[in-house]
């Protein structure tokens, strides 16, 4: 007991499950914006694998880390796209139509890797985002450390769930969002695009994902790999329902989800002895169904999620 | 004003042209990445249809690869035509082929007879029984099923690793994490002598038709359809929804099951962490592009199959990489899935009526 409570109220656990929270922060955010305006992204696995990449390689070209930032974003909006198109003009499929999205960013991405890095035993590395060190804040006691000695790409994330939470429940354009995926009919009587609409936050939705690909290669690691993205968009797409579509919560989940894998980590030291290693690496995804079943039975779903519209037809 | 009609029934030419169409474009459209890569087209498609048409040799592997695409592609049709989204058939394959080599390896020492439908029952039972955790979690629970599946597939995975480094570890492997491999009389029979064509291919096709005529024909194959086309007006009508989603879930995570059987017990002999390049996922491409009919299935599956084959032999003769043959499998699904619409729907233009609004 008191290794569990030693654990707890450790600094380095703390910073760990944040950075593990970090791009499912960026990946609940993005398939929610996409969910809220009445699509369901299930391009995530791809994109996350496309941010992945673009960022990677936009900064092992020289792009530098901001500029394989915009890159990565740029690659997922492009992906975006393509399941916007998919979805909303052509109303096909939603599931079908995001799992053909993940199958061909995944190709995309490894192809080109690939082609661009012809057998590479040890990948090469980029020098990655660098923990912040802001003066003062950082030296806080317990506070500092973890939240001010993350890299700028964790403050980026923590940023977006504000501004997500203020597009959607404080503008105009965030109302005409989440009216487009409750009553795409009411948006078109007032004369607003319903195709524009779901089409652009998809996109950006799409772009967020890859910013948690994108953290993946920049700042977590510093190289890429094949399946290193490893289910986290599925998780993602787990934890939206977990936070029944808001913001707050979805950080709430992300950081929940982040710390519980830290924990399982350090508790793994402890007991590892005794409990194969591949419970552990398990532990994750059966705490994503369990997360799911819970919240499955009172999930709020955007009411004309998966649903189609075409214009001019009732 | 241009509007969306849905056509009163698509053509016969339709159903069948649109996969035919999509798979060509999906190939056609594999020179841009060609191009990336630097090879020369013309001789890159040459190597590809080499590898596939080249020897009878070569052709035999394109069967031997769509086995388990078949079953797997049986195992998404079924499933999607009842609005059940199992993307589960990675790990349902990898149950199976568990099931298989828990079995098929020393534990019963019965002769071929027995022993061969023994591994082929369990390993059904097994791909069943991880397709019946996710349909009950749906319908008791309402979680999901896309998201359960798929992260299913991560943690069967996983407790693959697990059982290969334990309980089905072969001790003579030198610490290789595979299994003990299956009895020779266990073994599915080789169907062409010095190539790896095996029996497997012979339940496949049996499979697909036996599917296509369930579905068809059958009640419970009629229950089905009406549960995927509207699950509300079945349920009005007296079908009972979840008895049906359950029946469909046990019997597509079955054919998942048979597609690692198959894999084991045909071709590989023993089980490795790595048996399946992602055929569960590349089932939904084979069901999709079959347009969910099971002997459908069979023809996408074999195309499928060529394009994997094909590519492996142009990678290997021009270096270009093999992830060619992954990106022409989803271009093509993206194909099929526009062109899907078109079969469907047909756009029309219209002139707005004078002082209506828009």
């Amino acid at each position: 007991m008191i290794d569990i409570l030693h654990i707890l109220i450790s600094e380095s656990f703390w910073i760990a499950s944040l950075r593990i929270a970090t791009p499912l922060i960026f990946g609940v955010l993005g398939a929610l914006l996409c969910e809220k305006s009445g699509v369901l992204n299930l391009g995530i696995e791809g994109i996350f694998v496309a941010g992945a990449m673009a960022g990677w390689i936009a900064v092992w070209l020289g792009a530098g880390l901001w500029g394989g930032v915009l890159v990565a974003a740029g690659a997922g909006a492009f992906f975006g796209l393509i399941h916007a198109i998919l979805t909303v003009p052509l109303g096909l499929s939603q599931h079908v139509s995001g799992l053909g999205v993940t199958m061909f960013a995944t190709s995309v991405s490894y192809f080109i890797y690939r082609t661009a890095l012809p057998d590479t035993t040890s990948p090469p590395r980029i020098e990655p985002f660098q923990a912040l060190d802001i003066p003062i804040l950082s030296d806080l006691p317990f506070i500092g450390p973890v939240l001010f000695q993350q890299t700028a790409m964790t403050m980026l994330a923590l940023i977006m769930v504000g501004v997500v939470w203020y597009v959607l429940d404080r503008t105009a354009l965030g109302v005409a969002i989440k009216a487009v995926g409750d009553n795409p009919d009411s948006v078109d009587a007032q004369g607003l695009s319903v195709y524009g609409l779901r089409i652009g936050t998809i996109m950006a939705g799409s772009a967020l994902m890859a910013l948690g690909g994108a953290f993946l290669t920049m700042s977590a690691f510093s190289s890429f790999f094949f399946g290193m993205v490893n289910g986290r968009g599925w998780i993602c797409i787990a934890l939206v329902i977990f936070a029944s579509w808001r913001p707050g919560k979805a950080l709430l989940g992300a950081l929940l989800f982040g710390a519980f894998d830290a924990f399982q980590v350090r508790l793994q030291t402890e007991v590892g002895a005794f409990v194969p290693g591949q419970v552990f690496l398990m532990a994750p995804y059966i705490l994503s169904i369990f997360a799911l079943v819970i919240a499955a039975r009172r999930a709020d779903y955007p009411r004309a999620l998966l649903t189609p519209w075409f214009k001019g037809q009732r | 004003m241009i509007r969306i009609e849905p056509r009163v029934a698509p053509g016969r030419l339709m159903t069948l042209g649109v996969p035919v169409l999509s798979a060509v474009i999906a190939l056609v459209l594999a020179c841009i990445p060609l191009l990336f890569a630097g090879a020369n087209i013309a001789t890159a498609y040459a190597e590809m249809a080499r590898g596939v048409f080249g020897s009878v040799f070569s052709f035999t592997e394109v069967l031997t690869r769509a086995t388990p695409l078949i079953f797997t592609g049986l195992a998404a049709t079924l499933a999607f035509r009842a609005k059940l989204w199992n993307i589960g058939a990675e790990g349902q394959l990898y149950l199976g082929a568990m099931a298989a080599v828990a079995v098929g390896t020393g534990l019963f020492d019965l002769p071929g007879v027995l022993l061969m439908p023994l591994i082929i029952g369990f390993g059904a039972a097994a791909g069943a029984a991880g397709m019946a955790v996710p349909a009950v979690l749906k319908t008791r629970f309402g979680a999901d099923e896309v998201v359960t599946t798929l992260l299913l597939n991560f943690i069967i995975l996983i407790f693959v690793q697990m059982m290969l480094e334990g309980a089905l570890k072969d001790p003579m492997s030198l610490g290789w994490p595979q299994s003990s491999p299956i009895l020779d009389q266990g073994m599915l029979p080789q169907l062409i002598p010095r190539t790896r064509v095996h029996a497997g291919l012979i339940i496949a096709l049996l499979a697909a038709v036996v599917a296509q005529f369930m579905l068809a024909r059958s009640v419970w194959g009629f229950r089905l359809r009406a549960v995927g086309e509207n699950a509300a007006a079945a349920r009005h009508a007296g079908i009972g929804v979840n008895r049906s989603l359950m029946s469909v879930a046990l019997i597509s995570g079955a054919l998942a099951g048979l597609a690692g059987v198959s894999e084991v017990a045909g071709l590989k002999g023993y089980l490795t962490a790595d048996l399946s390049p992602g055929f569960g996922y590349t089932g939904i491409v084979v069901a999709m592009l079959a347009g969910l009919s099971p002997i459908g299935v069979v023809v996408s599956a074999l195309f499928i199959a060529s394009v994997f084959v094909g590519a492996d032999s142009m990678s290997r003769a021009m270096g270009v990489s093999s992830y060619l043959a992954d990106l022409v499998v989803s271009m093509s699904l993206l194909c099929v899935l526009i062109g899907g619409f078109f079969a469907r729907y047909r756009i029309t233009s219209t002139k707005p009526v004078q002082g209506a609004a828009s």
